[in-house]
């Protein structure tokens, strides 16, 4: 197992270059000049070029990447062009609110999808099952911003009970914290409850039919017993599967979330960022995401041995 | 429902009736709270020209004069300024109490440092630098300029708001133009809280003790820039729905730009006041490139100017209210001295069918017309999108392409052909104050290679802009020469005016001593 650790996190490396050189050029071709973003309306080319020559963009691209990889590997991941600012400090400034609403979200989506998947399998064929599998289409029909805006909407406005926009640090209290947490949270994960909702009931359902299953019941196991200690552990691999992927779901819905409640996160920062072009704040961004993102799955990949001793590497 | 109507039906129902109580309290009622008109990325207003730096800078930095309510250019930081008999020398005087955030006095040789590095930059000042001869520090409180020739518009390049001269401490002001300063050390009403400073989230600013404002009533942005609030916060808010919604709870005081959409909906919210602040309109502008077919025709380019109808274009950026623009079929900014319609006859023509026979004789062969459009920016989409809609009915080939902003910077500097990644028709918007006079009209240049993009090349514009600069202080000559530009560039039409919209400002009831101006800034507002 620790060398199966070894060479997963040694794996990353390789990945984390081919991210690296894969945004550095795809930034590169891509359209768009921060220097003409700069200068404004008034300036001249020559302003223009001025501009890029002291932000170094007129250099040849294998100069730039060369410098940048250097950089990287000493833990430098660059100043942004606009606001001067070491791109480390904007992400340190930004990440917390990130975390904070993935976390929540995590946390609120396992727990309410799976106990509706379980049960909607369960009851398979019900008018439980029905509401539990069209609240998941609705969850995955309904874009996360209408979502936002309506929680806003009844729970913000209407009865003032959470306030519309913002965040507060952890360390300025729990409550107020989670207070501007909550609506967030619930718009974000609506889509993510509605995709392990179903994964969840689709795979019990194929455990439910398992012969050891049968068995369970010949025994006289209790109900409770067989759903979520035969069945669902059985059915965990797939589930924690999707709930692996879906952490990239995540973090494509955080930018918007982020837009609707105002909330100061990495996704607002990437956006920002590629709006402007300020590319040292999205290849630090980009390259964060990605290996966070490596992390996840080597968590999951380690998890299916826990949940399935059949598994190992 | 698109996304745009659903927020505006979000905020309605938001609006209707739902004014909370706002919960300003204790700290809150010394604090401003503003949801600015964009992030503040970048604090240097010599080295970007973006609005909100500009906007910021106010608060920090103080200028030696200003532009009052009725453009007058009046003194700020200077006691007064004194003309030579033969017009060869200006010399300033400050005025005492000025004092650097970091409790170092303003110095003439601070005045100095900074007037040389915004005189790098500055468009106006850059027509008339040739002029200058020397600008030296006599003393502590005084400096001077010799002048070639004598250089009245001087007075207000210095004192003019589109790109105002800011007064920094010599060790900061003699950065390059071209390179981001570092600190923030001014001597206005307000100082910056760098440790606050999370861009696209937060900006925040304190209340400067030392300020000594001076005596005058404030006018515009001239008179006594007196802080009456300890803190100004500014929240980043990218959302209008949720701006709007935040407005409506009391959770930020002031909105700089409200989606017109939304404004609606706020004027009906309790305890929430909507009003024009700002003196000028916003501009719209459509932009041929001119270097390439079919628009490098002007007999095309007019065909185009006579399908336009301004109020079309601005009722699809500002609405049905026709209080909300004006037509201002003119290049110069509508209700200045130099507005005229001499040679306008083209646009004011409005007919399509007529636009269609002026095509057709203008000899149009079915060149691609390449309109890019950037979705990131509503106001220009709008714009855009209205003359992609009259293009299609004029039957000219129309490519258009939707772009973000970011990317259509970019490509509107190639000369190239369209089919190499050129381009035919952009737009922008301006603020009234950038077209006011011919000498920073940023669009009326024809200059060729040096112009604007789109690049016309028209002696006779040039010739008559120097003419102006030489007798533009004469007002008689002023508005005859005005006349002149104006016909020949509707004769040229490298661009078409669009006219222009007002963007009104919100602020809660408790909101006070807000007053009209020509750039959003926070002194002599408070709160009760």
């Amino acid at each position: 197992m620790f060398a199966y650790i070894v060479r997963r996190v040694l794996a990353t490396i390789p990945v984390m270059a081919f991210v690296a050189l894969f945004v550095f050029s795809l930034l590169y071709v891509a359209p768009g000049d921060p220097a003409a973003v700069i200068a404004g309306d008034q300036a001249t080319p020559d302003d223009v070029e001025r501009i890029r020559a002291s932000l170094g963009l007129d250099r040849p691209f294998l100069i730039r990447f060369g410098e940048w990889v250097w950089r990287i590997l000493q833990g430098d991941l660059g100043v942004s062009i606009f606001t001067n600012l070491p791109v480390s400090t904007m992400i340190q400034q930004r990440i917390e609110p990130t975390m904070s609403l993935m976390i929540i979200t995590l946390i609120l989506a396992v727990s309410v999808a799976i106990p509706m998947g379980v049960v909607a399998a369960w009851k398979q064929g019900t008018v439980i099952d029905r509401t539990v599998m069209g609240f998941a289409v609705l969850g995955f029909s309904v874009p996360v911003f209408v979502v936002g805006y309506v929680l806003a909407y009844i729970f913000a406005l209407e009865l003032d009970w959470v306030p519309v926009q913002g965040y507060t640090p952890i360390k300025q209290g729990l409550w107020p914290w989670f207070r501007n947490l909550i609506l967030p949270s619930i718009a974000l994960g609506t889509v993510y409850i509605a995709l392990i909702a179903r994964i969840t009931r689709a795979t019990m359902l194929e455990v439910l039919q398992q012969d050891y299953i049968r068995t369970a019941r010949a025994k006289g196991a209790g109900q409770r017993n067989i759903l979520f200690l035969h069945a669902l552990k059985n059915a965990a691999v797939p589930i924690v599967t999707v709930i692996g992927i879906g952490i990239a779901l995540l973090i494509g819905g955080a930018v918007v979330t982020e837009s609707v409640f105002a909330i100061p996160g990495l996704g607002r920062l990437t956006v920002d960022a590629i709006l402007r072009r300020d590319y040292p704040v999205i290849q630090g961004v980009v390259l964060l995401f990605s290996f966070v993102y490596v992390l996840v799955n080597l968590f999951i990949d380690l998890l299916y041995t826990i949940l399935d001793p059949r598994i190992r590497y | 429902m698109d996304r745009r109507s659903f927020i505006g039906a979000t905020a309605g129902l938001a609006a209707s009736g739902l004014g909370a109580p706002a919960y300003s309290q204790g700290a809150a009622a010394r604090t401003l709270r503003v949801i600015p008109q964009a992030n503040l990325t970048s604090l240097d207003p010599i080295w970007t020209t973006a609005v909100v730096t500009r906007n910021n800078a106010f608060m920090i930095y103080d200028q030696l004069c200003a532009e009052n309510a009725k453009g007058e250019i009046k003194p700020q930081m200077a006691q007064g300024w004194e003309t030579s008999q033969d017009g060869l020398t200006l010399t300033f005087t400050l005025r005492d109490g000025l004092m650097f955030h970091d409790g170092e006095r303003v110095l003439a040789k601070d005045c100095v440092a900074s007037i040389n590095r915004w005189a790098k930059r500055d468009p106006f000042t850059q027509v008339l630098w040739p002029n200058v001869a020397m600008l030296e520090a006599l003393d502590d409180k005084r400096f001077r300029f010799r002048f070639h020739k004598p250089t009245p518009l001087l007075i207000m390049a210095l004192g003019q708001t589109q790109f105002p001269c800011f007064i920094m401490p010599e060790r900061i002001a003699s950065t390059d133009a071209f390179q981001q300063i570092r600190e923030t050390v001014g001597s206005g009403p307000f100082r910056f809280i760098r440790d606050e400073w999370n861009p696209g989230q937060r900006a925040v600013w304190a209340k400067n003790d030392r300020y000594v404002p001076r005596q005058e009533e404030v006018d515009g942005l001239a008179g006594g820039r007196t802080p009456k609030i300890d803190r100004v916060e500014w929240t980043i808010i990218t959302d209008p729905a949720t701006s709007s919604n935040a407005m409506v709870t009391g959770e930020q005081d002031y909105w700089e730009y409200p989606l017109h959409d939304l404004l609606p909906q706020l004027r009906r919210a309790r305890g929430v006041t909507v009003q024009q602040r700002l003196l000028d309109g916003t501009y719209g502008v459509c932009r041929f490139n001119t270097l390439q077919p079919p628009f490098n025709n002007p007999a095309i380019r007019r065909a185009v100017a006579m399908a336009v109808d301004q109020r079309d274009y601005l009722t699809a950026v500002a609405g049905n209210d026709p209080a909300s623009w004006g037509v201002c079929e003119g290049v110069f900014t509508c209700g200045t001295p130099l507005a005229n319609e001499q040679g306008s006859e083209a646009l004011k023509t409005h007919n399509i069918e007529r636009a269609k026979e002026a095509l057709r004789a203008a000899g149009y062969n079915g060149e691609k017309v390449v309109l890019i459009a950037p979705g990131d920016y509503p106001q220009i989409n709008a714009l855009s999108l209205m003359t992609a809609d009259i293009i299609r009915r004029l039957g000219m080939n129309l490519e258009l392409i939707a772009a973000d902003w970011g990317t259509l910077v970019q490509r509107r500097t190639s000369k190239e052909p369209v089919e190499r990644g050129g381009w035919s028709i952009i737009h922008t918007t301006s603020s009234g104050q950038s077209l006011a006079l011919p000498v920073y009209h940023l669009f009326l240049r024809a200059n060729g290679d040096n112009a604007w993009f789109g690049w016309p090349n028209v002696p006779e514009i040039e010739a008559l802009r120097a003419e102006w600069v030489e007798k533009g202080a004469d007002p008689a000559e002023s508005q005859r020469i005005a006349r002149l530009l104006n016909a020949k560039a509707m004769e040229q039409m490298y661009y078409i005016p669009l006219g222009f919209y007002w963007q009104p400002s919100a602020w809660r009831s408790n909101v006070t001593g807000v007053f009209r101006a020509p750039a959003t800034v926070f002194w002599n507002i408070g709160k009760s």
